[in-house]
């Protein structure tokens, strides 16, 4: 039912609208020589004039637990990498993989766990969640995830509404995930930055911040925009096309603040005297974070040729869309996101929630993939999906595998683990199991992708952090410490 | 597999072209060499054979001997159950979830609430559409049959008493309605206070005086919460009358079953996140769960005891259990079965999983003499799966309905066969 703040957005949401910002249509021409980097393929470069976003105000403080040295030993390991070794360990050292291979030796006081008839894979990781800015109990005074007060709010981050006592985390923790990144809601035509977060418990969000994970962006295509403004408070956008322009006139925006503050370094660099500084502006750097490459474009977008409207806009001013989120119909332009280097992010099944959703076919994430140089996701936008990423890719390889389409586990473990890592950019620090990389792990009772698959032991930097052999702990949260639900009376 | 697969499906286009063309006398099947899971006293089948003859199941066991004239499907050790029970939902009632227009289970008479009245009368059933897409697109998928429900997802709608629903099966036909299985739905608690008074003592107020409307018409007043039409409906549900309640908090469910008890009501259980706190009591006043089966989170103060082992708890304690979901139920019946695999991983039997799909709705809602069971006189309605049919990676091979092959296409298979060309021609440049 909170799938109704993402998904769904807002049909009630009739809190008074503040006054759109004034977007115009600009006066395009600033738009000079730095746009119009159309037609190549992958990330664009840099734009001219070059913009450095200032320091994280709000930088992490996670520092990863210290933790034996492990050996996970005699397991079925997916990499994460497209590979499967039978009976093979995962040997673990300060945290970070040391060896995946068969016959590993255990360093002196090693801990050992036995993985013999287990399987062994990297951390799950959803790109799209909503835990801690919708958390349970869905309650108003905890519905923090979307600031639907004005159709363009880059100024804001998700990461200021997270509530880390969120219920939801731990459930996602018990269900394998290591890595999420929290979005804002899709109410607004970009709806503010998100957040990359480590799955550990701590009372505040930089806490559970993963180090250096570069930022992203939320924006949202299609009905959700349309319904909250047009309909909900009778302003734009209103259609489609008002979409179109009301990101257009952002992007414009901020191409005339890069301007301003380049010209102005400039002066400085000329040595002028009485330069003006210009006025900084919280939506404008996040903005123009976006067209320097810094920060990475989550885009949610259901219809396919509104994802093809918005990867020609990207050409058009100069950025990546790093993913589609939830593209139900992305099965139909499966070769133009290859082609163009976008990953989809993708239910295995809901569909027809909204004209925009019905035609959500199972099949969608088996044909994503079948592109050449594809990538394709299993996310969950949803506080019961992300428990169960690893049944959803289960559920999308079975379809594919009814098309004639070889499904192993060692490939579709990757739509949960190194495809949603390299649209978070941290695919070096985690999402397979790679020397050097995070140790984060799970050891999962059986082949993951059954519906009675369970994860034993989910380790984040080494440590473990849920094992299922051992007594339920108090809870994580909080919010569930002390209240009746665990016996009944 | 893929081999007898395809051989299964040549048989059954014969069949299939045979009933078109208006020819056929034959009228038996076969299904010969399954894994029969019969959820009836003949238990599991490892090699088993089920003849069916018109719409009715007319035998179950081994080396049965195939009719002159039969239709004969070798399942080659394939699973076959009962149709599956497609949950509480507004199949063939709506369309898409957030387009009004096409959205028929609710009765939204848009009135202040002290001119509110309660409209048991309404029955969203005559508005079934039985050429919906949702119901192909569901059927193909091993779900036969499906209560619709009044007001869902959540119940919702202008009213905490919904309205009536009733049983349908989804093989297409327009009277649809499974004899029987009528039943009262009323929603209880927070998700429901702001159409009924702010509260649960105010929500069994309302109800305790729209009974006494029934009893003592004369007491109605100008006031009267009840038309005399609605006097009527819930008066037939005042004599042992089904009454399925959605309802969460373990001390609201218990006060959902005494309203029902005094007022002559059978009640079930919708929801019951925290049913399983009072699983004894309800195994004793023997009233059934329809089970949420991934209900984790708390969601609201109501669902603070939501877990995965419900199911489970409440199976061990003697209540009967079944399934439904809270989140879409329609459009995401075909994910019914994952959850009842869900309540296996964590605890429920697999056999009892496998009754909540089948034998166990079908006994909630008065259908279990002719639905829900593998056995002798019961109606065909019958899946053939890839493997378990809990296991997400399954599939239904084919389903029958009342006797008859389904067409295994929807708008949906439609989509795939089309992109499917396109990425497969794009795979070849």
């Amino acid at each position: 039912m909170k799938r109704m703040f993402c998904v769904m957005v807002c049909a009630a949401l009739v809190a008074a609208c503040a006054t759109p910002p004034q977007q115009g249509d600009g006066s395009g021409s600033s738009a000079g020589k730095s746009v119009a980097r159309g037609g190549k393929k992958g990330p664009p470069q840099p734009l001219s004039p070059p913009w450095t976003l200032p320091a994280d105000p709000y930088p992490s403080t996670y520092k990863p637990p210290q933790s034996p040295p492990t050996l996970i030993r005699g397991g079925i390991v997916l990499t994460g990498t497209g590979e499967r070794l039978d009976g093979a360990d995962v040997l673990i050292v300060d945290g970070r993989i040391r060896a995946v291979g068969k016959n590993l030796e255990a360093p002196a006081g090693a801990r050992v766990i036995d993985a013999q008839n287990r399987w062994v894979t990297p951390g799950l990781i959803d790109v799209h969640s909503h835990l801690g800015v919708y958390p349970s109990p869905a309650m108003n005074g905890l519905s923090d995830g979307n600031e639907a007060t004005s159709p363009v709010t880059a100024n804001v981050w998700a990461e200021h509404s997270v509530h880390p006592q969120d219920p939801g985390f731990q459930r996602a923790l018990e269900g394998g995930v290591t890595t999420l990144e929290i979005l804002p809601g899709s109410a607004n035509l970009v709806g503010g930055r998100s957040v990359v977060l480590k799955n550990v418990p701590a009372v505040t969000y930089q806490g559970m911040k993963f180090p250096g994970a570069p930022y992203g962006l939320k924006m949202a295509c299609g009905e959700n925009p349309k319904r909250v403004y047009g309909q909900g408070k009778k302003t734009a956008p209103s259609t489609q096309m008002g979409n179109m322009a009301g990101y257009r006139a952002a992007w414009i925006e901020a191409q005339e603040y890069m301007r301003d503050v380049q010209e102005y370094q400039d002066k400085l660099a000329r040595g002028e005297k009485d330069v003006k500084v210009p006025k900084r502006d919280l939506k404008l750097d996040t903005l123009a974070g976006v067209l320097s490459g810094q920060i990475r474009v989550q885009m949610h977008c259901y219809r396919a040729e509104e994802m093809a409207e918005v990867i020609d806009m990207s050409k058009e001013f100069g950025y990546h869309v790093a993913a589609f989120h939830h593209g139900v119909e992305a099965y139909k332009i499966a070769d133009l996101l290859a082609e163009n280097g976008v990953c989809a992010a993708l239910w295995a099944d809901w569909w027809g929630f909204k004209m925009e959703a019905y035609d959500g076919i199972q099949e969608n994430l088996a044909l994503v993939d079948a592109a050449p140089n594809s990538c394709a996701i299993v996310h969950s936008d949803s506080e019961e999906g992300i428990q169960r990423l690893n049944q959803e890719a289960g559920k999308a390889a079975a379809r594919g595998v009814r098309m004639g389409f070889a499904e192993p586990p060692e490939h579709i473990i990757k739509w949960v683990t190194s495809n949603p890592a390299k649209v978070l950019g941290i695919e070096n620090q985690t999402g397979s199991l790679e020397p050097g990389k995070m140790a984060d792990v799970v050891v999962w009772n059986g082949n993951p992708f059954s519906v009675y698959a369970l994860a034993d032991q989910v380790l984040i930097d080494g440590a473990v952090v849920f094992d299922r052999s051992q007594p339920p702990p108090k809870p994580r949260s909080d919010f569930m410490l002390g209240q009746p639900s665990g016996s009944a009376p | 597999m893929k081999f007898a697969c395809s051989i299964c499906i040549a048989t059954l286009l014969a069949a299939l072209e045979l009933v078109a063309s208006g020819s056929a006398v034959a009228t038996d099947t076969l299904i010969r060499g399954a894994k029969v899971y019969t959820i009836a006293a003949e238990g599991t089948l490892d090699n088993g054979d089920v003849l069916v003859h018109d719409d009715k199941i007319a035998a179950v066991g081994t080396g049965l001997t195939a009719p002159a004239g039969a239709t004969v499907i070798d399942a080659n050790g394939r699973v076959l159950t009962p149709g599956f029970f497609g949950g509480l939902t507004a199949i063939g009632l709506e369309e898409v979830q957030l387009e009004d227009s096409t959205v028929e289970e609710s009765l939204d008479i848009k009135a202040p609430f002290h001119e509110a009245q309660l409209r048991p009368e309404f029955d969203p059933t005559v508005a079934f559409n039985p050429r919906s897409t949702v119901v192909p697109v569901t059927r193909v998928e091993g779900v036969t049959w499906t209560v619709l429900a009044p007001g869902t997802p959540v119940f919702g709608g202008g009213n905490f008493v919904t309205g009536q629903g009733a049983a349908v099966t989804l093989d297409g036909r327009f009277d649809a309605e499974l004899a029987g299985s009528r039943s009262l739905f009323v929603n209880l608690g927070a998700d429901a206070f702001s159409i009924s008074g702010g509260s649960l003592a105010a929500q069994l107020m309302l109800l305790d005086q729209a009974v006494r409307e029934v009893r003592t018409p004369a007491s109605a007043g100008k006031h009267a919460l009840l038309t005399p039409a609605g006097r009527e409906a819930l008066g037939r549900y005042l004599n042992d009358g089904r009454v399925v309640f959605h309802v969460d908090r373990a001390a609201d469910i218990r006060q959902a079953v005494a309203f029902a008890k005094r007022n002559h009501m059978k009640p079930v259980i919708a929801g019951g996140s925290e049913a399983w706190v009072v699983a004894a009591d309800l195994a004793r006043d023997k009233v059934p769960v329809i089970v949420v089966a991934l209900a984790d989170l708390a969601g609201d103060f109501d669902r603070i005891g939501a877990r995965l082992d419900n199911a489970a708890l409440l199976q061990k304690a003697g209540v009967t259990i079944s399934f439904m979901l809270d989140d879409e139920p329609t459009h995401n019946a075909r994910r019914l079965r994952q959850t009842a695999g869900v309540a296996v991983a964590h605890g429920l039997p697999f056999d009892a999983a496998l009754a909540g799909l089948t034998a166990n709705p079908a006994d909630i809602f008065g259908l279990g003499a002719t639905r829900g069971r593998i056995a002798r006189g019961q109606t065909a309605d019958l899946v053939l799966w890839t493997g378990d049919p809990l296991e997400v990676s399954t599939l239904a091979d084919q389903v029958w309905i009342a006797g008859r092959p389904v067409e295994m296409r929807s708008r949906q298979t439609e989509l795939r066969d089309r992109y499917l060309e396109r990425v497969k021609q794009h795979q070849a440049r």
